[in-house]
């Protein structure tokens, strides 16, 4: 007798014994869905062909089998029509049934009609594209009034009022303020200290100060001294300015 | 008096069908009577008679460009009789190898549609996504909306390529199918037979 649950079985989905299989599904680790009864049923007849006589209590208990096995895909596969139709009167589900499958008959009889259609019109050809049309010139403005429209642009064409820039004062200071304050400290001094003068003021103020002190520098009228970087710089008035006075002074008396 | 030779009819009528015959042979989808009027400046009445001027110039056996129409406007396609040279040449993707499936779905979509991927499974009894995505490709159905509630299945109907395909005018000129005959009694009544035995 053929051991119906230890058939061999070699489907995509699974390999092993029959018997494997169901309890698998039974254990739902695996998906009846991917198993292909149709194989099993193949796999069951080929094993019955190799023998002789019929095995009738085999193949018996494999209908029975393969029946339950195809029951579950069934549910499996149509989870919502099984319950739909379940709950429905056999005289009902049976009109259902048979509405539907007049449903499909209609179906395929229109299949058949465009199968012919499509076989009586197939030497028809013609040229197909996206549709060249040009896109139609839009108006999603609702209708203007002209004056209307003068008014607005005449509204626009009005040379704007100036800008004021009274808000952008200048925060420089002048260099001639610091070129008038260091010469009077250098006219009550003979030197001074820039970094003691300038103390306080602003960082701004301070590099406007030390232009100003540069200024005085390039002028000829004051001498700069720092003895090391970032240490204090001395100012101090220049010596030759006085002597040079004395020149101009003799050199116009002399030329006069 | 010799005047000069005129291949140029008198008839009015001649230079709007010449501009009509413009227009059809540049377009790449059929246009309507009123496109038509509109691209031709003329009027509707006009253009109807300039057509079945056109129509009469463009038949088959008389010209190798044959006027038809079809998928609801009009259209030059080639004339039957060089469908074998034509077809040495050119190839038809829309309407190659259709398989039994996607003719069933398309028919289930030119009659029902707009309808949904579970509509057409729930009549045919087997999953239609291949066979939509297959028609979807082909440009023979299209998207069509959605079914009413949130995340409502995409549904499809038949494209103007469809009609063209198949020759129709329109989806009306569909044969009627409300008459399967006697077949849908007998599959009821087989259906009640077994249904009462197994509630007995």
């Amino acid at each position: 007798m053929i051991a119906v649950r230890e058939l061999e079985l070699d489907l995509d989905a699974f390999e092993g014994p029959f018997d494997l299989l169901l309890t698998l599904v039974l254990k739902e680790e695996l998906d009846l869905r991917e198993v292909d009864v149709a194989a099993i049923v193949l796999a069951f007849v080929e094993r019955l062909a190799q023998r002789e006589e019929l095995d009738l209590e085999a193949c018996g208990e494999f209908l029975v089998l393969i029946a339950a096995l195809l029951e579950l895909k069934a549910r499996g596969l149509f989870p919502d029509e099984a319950a739909e139709l379940a709950e429905l009167e056999p005289e009902v589900a049976a009109e259902e049934l048979a509405r539907r499958l007049a449903e499909y008959r209609r179906m395929k009889d229109a299949s058949a009609w465009l199968r012919d259609r499509l076989a009586a019109e197939g030497d028809r050809f013609f040229r197909i594209g996206p549709a060249p049309l040009a896109p139609k010139a839009e108006t999603p403005l609702a209708p203007q009034e002209p004056e209307r429209l003068a008014e607005v642009i005449r509204l626009l064409a009005k040379e704007p009022p100036e800008v004021s820039l009274a808000h952008m004062a200048l925060r420089f200071p002048p260099v001639s303020q610091f070129l008038d304050r260091f010469r009077a400290v250098l006219r009550r001094r003979s030197r001074f200290d820039f970094d003691a003068e300038v103390r306080g003021l602003s960082r701004v103020e301070q590099a406007v100060a030390f232009l100003a002190l540069l200024d005085l520098r390039r002028g000829g009228e004051v001498t700069l001294d720092q003895a090391a970087p970032f240490a204090p710089i001395r100012v101090a008035r220049r010596q030759e300015n006085r002597d040079r006075d004395e020149r101009t002074v003799e050199w116009t008396a002399r030329s006069a | 008096m010799d005047r000069p030779l005129r291949l140029i009819s008198a008839n009015p009528l001649d230079q709007l069908a010449r501009t009509l015959e413009a227009l059809l042979v540049v377009a790449s989808a059929p246009l309507s009577a009123a496109e038509l009027a509109e691209a031709a400046d003329d009027d509707a009445e006009r253009v109807e008679a300039a057509l079945r001027l056109v129509a009469e110039r463009h038949a088959e056996g008389r010209s190798g460009i044959v006027l038809e129409h079809v998928a609801g406007g009009w259209a030059f396609r080639a004339a039957r009789e060089a469908s074998e040279a034509c077809a040495r040449l050119f190839e038809r993707p829309a309407q190659r190898n259709l398989s039994q499936a996607a003719l069933e779905t398309l028919a289930i979509v030119a009659y029902l549609g707009p309808c949904s991927r579970p509509d057409i499974a729930r009549i045919r009894g087997v999953a239609a996504d291949s066979a939509v995505a297959n028609l979807l490709e082909r440009g023979l159905i299209a998207e069509a909306g959605r079914d009413d509630g949130a995340g409502g299945a995409i549904r499809y109907r038949t494209t103007p390529l469809f009609e063209r395909v198949f020759g129709l005018e329109s989806l009306s000129q569909l044969p009627r199918l409300d008459d399967v005959g006697p077949d849908a009694a007998r599959i009821r009544d087989r259906l009640v037979t077994v249904a009462e035995k197994r509630s007995a």
